[in-house]
């Protein structure tokens, strides 16, 4: 990876565990001078942990952190020049806000009629002045986050990290927030790192977005990018309402999904390649008569939004669709449905089926996920032999009680793809099984997961 | 009806248990040597206390220096001890964390008297003669745990990011620990000296088997060899009426400060 010379911070093959748990799993990321960059995911998702690496409270155990071409990897944190805002503020109760404010620069040996000009400076900046004798613990929580993002410039860092620090606001407020942290981020000119699991916020604020899940990066991007060609279904779900569909990429520019085939604008995926299709809500046209229309739909609710309806519809093969559109439509009338090529975002499947590695316990016994399975006999594999197990996603059953399957585990994450939901399943060992079913189950429900003989595919490995 | 039966309860209870300090308080006023006998108020008890017009005053001056020397030192390093112990354990993760805090728990529940004679073998086993240091030693060890245990409700209301905080500002761990941590924990520091020293004062089983034969008396030990020689010196009386007036106040103090603390922290 070429590294561009305006880098401020280079991040390189970072992984941290805790535990059993691999919270970053070979972290590759590098930031610019001058740049507001998010890391954005669903809390679990490490984006914290990256954060605290960077800042010095954490050590990752493998990779290097360098700042300015320096490694910085083991530098403490208090010899770092950046500085934080803490979620929950974290300001000294002990001291007011003057004194808060004035920490650093006093730990510094600064003059004291410079600190005085300095913290009444950073002061007007966050609209506070006026504030200096009070305690810190009578102030609202905005002013507090105020105080904090204070106490952190008036040491005028080269990067200025940032950890949820609107989570704790009120929408209206976080709005205000959010027009200000830009604001300052502009006149500043220094590098923002800003932690958040609120996509609209992330898209709002930031130049360059950092999706991660599952302590990986999933993409890093522009928000124009990260919503318009989100590179796999976690992104697409993650960043804004989406249609996330199966398709099959047929030939270049032509893609079929929700049985039609579509034009589209993406090249090179090969021939006949299974596709995960996204199309965002207000990319689909909607009318009321189906003449010029590429496929018909019959409108199953519509929900007044404020700025526009969203409306649940059927399309003519079953697939159900959310479209956004500043009309209403009656419920129960039939429509007309169009998708222009430029709106449909083609990803690369992360994934067919499952696959796992497996060996045969007897004849007709393959043992995979620390579970012992039933197999239809294949001849020329025997007891004792390595082999490799593939199921389809619609092979795996999942049952209401944990106890009456082979394994269990609990739903980890769930993928709506307009006929059926795609299920990530988290098993007790800590494997993930993908599953595909028309039942509907929540994120935590624990399950019992089964799989029949004849959904079974095993192949013997060659060693 | 059952307000009325309550209330009388509480304060048969309440009479019950301070019945005997307001008997030897009272009868502090007295100049009779026999407790019980009251021949007309006087204050020449108090008076015999500090001038030393009585017969054994400089053992019991003595006793009380001992006594609020030892309990000073050791309320300080168990202070000391403690508060590290629970920022120690503050930060430890897991089961080892619920083992030391529940290792922590067992000195205060163990009794004295097993404690006392543990330390005294632990003592001799080591061949450390036994005196002062010992019964310092032997305080601080019974004291310490209720300092961490008074300590560690500060640690976990405080903002885990505080001490953080103070890194990222640029203080080395140990300033951040000094201008930062300590300010926090004060309140709780605090209140654990004060309950270490009243622990220590209080304590008899311990001293006894650890003070040696080197004839180092504590108010304690002092009034128990005077009470089987012979009935109790009648100047005790107007020194425990004061003790006792101390230690009132001091829990007074006590209780005042955390209601004062709890108020401002709700707010």
């Amino acid at each position: 990876m070429a590294i561009p010379n305006d880098v401020i911070i280079n991040i390189e093959h970072v992984s941290k565990s805790f535990g059993d748990k691999k919270v970053l799993d070979d972290i590759n990321l590098y930031i610019k001078k001058g740049e507001f960059l998010t890391l954005l995911g669903p809390s679990g998702c490490g984006k914290t942990t990256m954060l605290r690496i960077i800042a010095g409270f954490a050590q990752a155990d493998c990779g290097i952190v360098s700042m300015d071409g320096a490694d910085i990897t083991g530098v403490p944190p208090y010899k770092r020049p950046l500085n934080t805002v803490f979620q929950r503020y974290a300001l000294f109760p002990h001291l007011d806000v003057y004194d808060n404010i004035a920490f650093g620069l006093k730990l510094r040996g600064v003059p004291k009629d410079e600190i005085e000009k300095k913290v009444k400076k950073v002061l007007k900046m966050v609209s506070m002045s006026d504030y200096e004798d009070r305690d810190v613990e009578s102030l609202s929580g905005g002013q507090q986050q105020r105080v904090a993002i204070a106490r952190a410039l008036v040491n005028q860092p080269k990067v200025l990290l940032l950890d949820e620090p609107l989570a704790a606001l009120d929408l209206k407020m976080r709005k205000d927030m959010q027009i200000e942290l830009k604001e300052m981020h502009r006149k500043l000119g220094i590098t923002f790192i800003y932690v958040t699991h609120d996509q609209e916020e992330a898209l709002t604020l930031s130049d360059t977005i950092v999706v991660m899940n599952g302590g990986k990066i999933q993409q890093i991007g522009t928000p124009t990018d990260i919503y318009n060609e989100p590179q796999n279904s976690f992104v697409a779900d993650f960043i804004g309402e989406s249609n996330i569909l199966n398709g099959t990429m047929i030939k270049d520019r032509e893609v079929s999904f929700i049985g039609h085939d579509f034009e589209c604008v993406d090249e090179g995926f090969g021939e006949n390649v299974p596709v995960d299709v996204v199309v965002r809500p207000e990319d689909i046209y909607i009318m009321n008569k189906t003449e010029g229309a590429q496929f018909t739909g019959v409108v199953k609710s519509c929900t007044f939004k404020g700025v526009h309806y969203e409306m649940f519809v059927d399309s003519d093969n079953g697939y159900e669709l959310m479209i956004q559109d500043y009309n209403a439509f009656e419920i129960g009338s039939t429509v007309g449905l169009l998708i222009k090529p430029c709106d449909i975002q083609v990803m690369h499947k992360e994934r067919v089926e499952n696959r796992f590695e497996g060996e045969m316990t007897a004849d007709d016994t393959v043992k995979f996920l620390g579970g012992e399975f039933k197999v239809e006999p294949v001849e020329g594999v025997s007891a004792g032999d390595k082999v490799e197990v593939s199921v389809a996603f619609s092979g795996v059953d999942l049952l209401d009680h944990t106890e009456e399957g082979n394994l269990s585990g609990e739903v980890h994450f769930i993928l709506y793809k307009g006929d059926h939901y795609h299920l990530t399943v988290l098993t007790d060992d800590g494997d993930f099984v993908w599953v595909d079913t028309q039942d509907i189950w929540d994120k935590g429900d624990l399950v019992g997961i089964n799989i029949e003989s004849k959904d079974i595919k095993i192949t013997k490995k060659n060693d | 009806m059952k307000r009325v039966l309550s209330q009388i309860y509480v304060w048969i209870l309440l009479i019950l248990l301070y019945s005997p300090l307001v008997f030897i308080a009272i009868f502090s006023f007295t100049e009779a040597r026999v407790l019980g006998n009251w021949t007309g108020f006087s204050m020449k008890l108090y008076k015999n206390l500090f001038t030393g017009g009585m017969q054994g005053a400089s053992s019991l001056v003595s006793a009380v220096e001992n006594t609020l020397l030892i309990a000073l030192i050791a309320a300080a390093v168990a202070t000391l001890m403690g508060s590290i112990a629970a920022i120690g354990i503050f930060n430890m993760r897991g089961r080892g964390k619920k083992t030391i805090q529940f290792l922590n728990n067992i000195p205060m529940l163990n009794p004295d008297i097993i404690t006392g004679v543990s330390l005294f073998l632990l003592f001799v086993f080591l061949h450390i003669s036994q005196g002062y240091l010992t019964v310092i030693l032997a305080h601080v060890t019974f004291c310490t745990p209720y300092v961490v245990l008074s300590v560690m409700p500060k640690l976990t209301q405080m903002n885990p990011n505080i001490y953080e905080a103070a890194l990222d500002l640029g203080a080395t761990p140990s300033q951040a620990l000094r201008k930062v941590l300590i300010p926090q924990l004060r309140p709780g520091m605090i209140s654990g000296f004060i309950l270490a020293f009243t622990m220590s004062l209080d304590d008899f089983a311990v001293t006894f088997f650890t003070r040696g034969t080197i004839g180092l008396d504590t108010l304690s030990t002092f009034i128990y060899t005077d009470a089987r020689k012979g009935g109790l010196t009648p100047e005790l009386r107007p020194l425990m009426t004061i003790i006792f007036t101390i230690v009132l106040v001091l829990l007074i103090v006590i209780n005042v400060r955390q209601a004062s603390l709890a108020k401002k922290s709700s707010r």
